[in-house]
């Protein structure tokens, strides 16, 4: 009997030993300082990242003998990247030790303790002082003034349209629209006089996520006399707003006029992120709100080559909604660098990303991505103007330009934005989604933390 | 002396299945969330997220939607084509058998992504199925226009070979004898079906319903890859909401007490079997 015990007790530890064993295994992947997690997306849409993160592999690796960086592409579509990543920073065992982050989502992020604080690091990085443009350098600063990433290219949204299409509707090809109207009118014009094209494109739906509340509703709120998602002295965000409201109307307005995309087209997972720098290219819809670098699906290698497209397509500023000052609204965002806050070796993953963003490396990127660079040396290269000759164009546009609200809630907001749009691109009332928006906005910030406006 | 051979099994599953049940009942409790403050420190919140939970129309709506494709796809959708299926093909040619079986299981053998793909493909607005229908001018998105009946149709297909083995398995152990006795004092197919062949294949159906429905209730990627609950949220099944606020909107805490909700309503349908099952004829 004692000898059935000792054999059933082996039996648990043979069982159990290697369950141990995963988790010290699993450790050593960002504990152990000899290698690095690199964590960033790859998909078909986006094939850039990966190219660019092998070449930088390369060099780090030659130039740090010793250490690996281990490159851990995320494959999913933009919007399922977000909660992917933050699944594996929730644990230190599968948290990266460099990670590819969107601007918008530092700040929670950082208030969730994933990210590291690097400001000693950039101090000891002269490029960090003397290269980057310091209104890029917010990208990476968090609400208690500690730098958390460093960014790799900054964007600017305005609108693409088709010459070609604008000339035969006799709209002006050096097209300024002034007013929301004069953007409505223009889809009107070519809905009359071309009924098989979609007359203009905007992010919407569900599936579009935080390119529907950043690059619709909040293109368009920043535009109304309301101006603002978040009012910085006051310190309070501004829900429920008539500028919402109006954002929202604009948009039932194109729906229900049938001037952009169908609601189902809308809701098809796939349609946007694949279709849509097709049909644009073979001259299925006449102009779009979107951001400068959509170039990128059309260069060679993109999803939608098109060796006309610099030709064929028009850029222009997205105007306020009455023509009043500035005129005009744009909105930039951008990707960053970040390092994992678990990360076992602090050095070896600062210095990856300097080898990342250094001036030579930064530039490719940008190229490859179409990007606007956000460090001074890269800005003169040559290859920028080069590959995309509407790139001095969306740089134009950062002197104007707004941000986010830098805030841990931000992204809380921005998906009650896209219930409420979503519901509008469905059929819903307008000021009944504008209302429910305030409601959730309160709820998840705080109701002393909201103002009318 | 059980103890010690089952003991690995033990730590296994309270591992793998009881902590990962238990985490889930205490982080309903928590306003635990994917990032921000609240993912370093979630606090107690109590009962909030149930109060929200059953006070928000988007959770009764999307109970609702579960409880709609819940009967349709699963009760009456493979449950009643499968015993159909089983039925006809009782005595039924080898090479009929084979084909019939081998059409409907391959559905079943699919993966459930692969399965999904391929009813998007059939069902979107340039499928297979708006080709046909296009011949005769009568094409139309089905996944936005009726966007519940696809998922239905979808989860009918795949998953009605299922229950066709279940009942072509019960079907061959109904005693001949007994069917043809009914047979010989002149009951019909239809009578004897429902008054011999039923009562005795009974447990079986209420076993298979059981296994059915709670498959059903947990059916993501079929939906997802579909339509992803939408448009509009028509398709909104408890799962996906659950998936939408915890791992879309990082919300862990209410997402977990939407999860709780889902496996209370499991149990309300096993309750319903088991008690049925228990009510002698």
């Amino acid at each position: 009997m004692r000898a059935r015990t000792i054999a059933a007790g082996l039996a648990v530890a043979a069982l159990t030993l290697p369950l141990a064993a995963c988790g010290g295994g699993g450790d050593s992947s960002s504990g152990d300082a000899k290698t690095i997690k690199i964590v960033y997306r790859n998909y078909s849409d986006f094939p850039q990242m990966d190219t660019f993160m092998k070449e930088v592999k390369k060099q780090f690796e030659a130039a740090n003998p010793g250490i690996t960086a281990q490159l851990t592409p995320v494959s999913s579509l933009d919007s399922d990247y977000l909660a992917k990543v933050q699944l594996m920073q929730r644990s230190p065992s599968t948290a990266p030790d460099v990670l590819f982050e969107d601007s918008f989502n530092v700040n929670a992020d950082a208030a969730a303790g994933y990210l590291l604080p690097i400001d000693d690091y950039l101090a000891k990085w002269p490029d960090w002082n003397s290269q980057f443009i310091p209104t890029t350098k917010q990208a990476g600063k968090a609400v208690d003034g500690k730098t958390y990433a460093v960014p790799m290219g900054t964007d600017s949204r305005g609108l693409w349209f088709n010459k070609d299409i604008f000339a035969k509707a006799g709209l002006p090809t050096d097209w300024q629209p002034k007013t929301w109207n004069d953007v409505l009118d223009a889809a009107r014009k070519i809905k009359q006089t071309q009924p098989d094209v979609e007359p203009m494109y905007l992010p919407l739906g569900k599936p579009a996520a935080e390119a529907m509340s950043m690059q619709t509703l909040e293109m368009l709120l920043y535009g109304t006399p309301t101006k603002n998602l978040y009012d910085e002295q006051a310190g309070k965000w501004v829900a429920p707003s008539k500028g919402f409201q109006d954002a929202l109307g604009y948009v039932q307005t194109v729906m229900k006029e049938n001037l952009a995309q169908t609601a189902a087209q809308a809701e098809d997972t796939q349609w946007a992120q694949t279709q849509m720098p097709l049909l644009m290219s073979q001259g299925k819809i006449g102009f779009m709100m979107d951001g400068g670098w959509y170039a990128r699906y059309w260069q060679d290698g993109g999803v939608a080559p098109w060796p006309n497209w610099s030709k064929t397509l028009g850029t222009t500023k997205f105007p306020t909604q009455n023509g009043q000052a500035p005129g005009n609204v744009t909105l930039s965002g951008g990707w960053t660098l970040a390092v994992g806050a678990s990360t076992g070796n602090p050095e070896a993953s600062m210095k990856f990303i300097e080898t990342a963003l250094n001036k030579e490396n930064s530039a490719s990127i940008d190229v490859a991505c179409s990007w606007l660079p956000v460090r001074e040396d890269v800005k003169a290269d040559p290859r920028l103007a080069a590959t995309d000759p509407t790139e001095p164009f969306w740089s134009s546009l950062v002197s104007f330009t707004r941000y986010r609200p830098t805030l841990a809630e931000y992204p809380q907001v921005s998906n009650a934005m896209d219930v409420a749009g979503d519901s509008v691109v469905n059929g819903g009332d307008p000021a009944q989604a504008a209302q429910q928006w305030a409601k959730d906005v309160a709820k998840a910030v705080g109701s002393d933390k909201v103002k009318t406006g | 002396m059980w103890l010690p051979p089952l003991a690995p099994s033990i730590v296994l599953l309270g591992l793998f299945v009881a902590g990962p049940i238990l985490w889930c009942f205490y982080a309903a409790f928590t306003n635990s969330a994917l990032s921000g403050i609240a993912a370093r420190r979630p606090r107690f919140v109590g009962l909030d997220n149930f109060t929200t939970a059953f006070t928000s129309p988007d959770v009764a709506a999307s109970l609702w939607l579960t409880v709609v494709f819940v009967l349709l796809s699963a009760v009456v959708g493979q449950n009643g084509l499968g015993i159909l299926l089983a039925v006809f093909m009782q005595h039924k040619g080898k090479v009929l058998r084979g084909i019939v079986g081998t059409v409907v299981v391959a559905a079943w053998v699919l993966p459930e992504v692969v399965a999904a793909f391929a009813i998007y493909a059939f069902l979107n607005a340039q499928g297979t199925l708006n080709e046909v229908l296009g011949w005769f001018g009568m094409s139309q998105n089905w996944l936005y226009t009726a966007p519940m009946l696809a998922v239905v149709l979808a989860n009918i297909w795949r998953g009605t070979a299922f229950s066709m083995l279940v009942y072509q398995a019960a079907l061959s152990e109904v005693p001949s004898d007994l069917v043809e006795a009914a047979q010989v004092d002149g009951a019909g197919p239809v009578r004897r079906f429902w008054h011999v062949v039923l009562p005795v294949i009974r447990r079986t159906v209420v076993t298979n319903l059981m296994l059915i429905t709670l498959q059903t209730l947990g059916v993501f990627g079929l939906i997802y890859v579909l339509t992803a609950g939408g448009p509009d949220n028509k398709t909104q099944t408890l799962p996906l909401l659950m998936y939408e606020q915890a791992f879309k909107f990082g919300q862990i805490g209410y997402g977990t007490a939407i999860a709780l909700v889902l496996l209370v309503l499991g149990a309300v349908f096993s309750v319903v079997y088991i008690r049925s099952l228990k009510a002698e004829v």
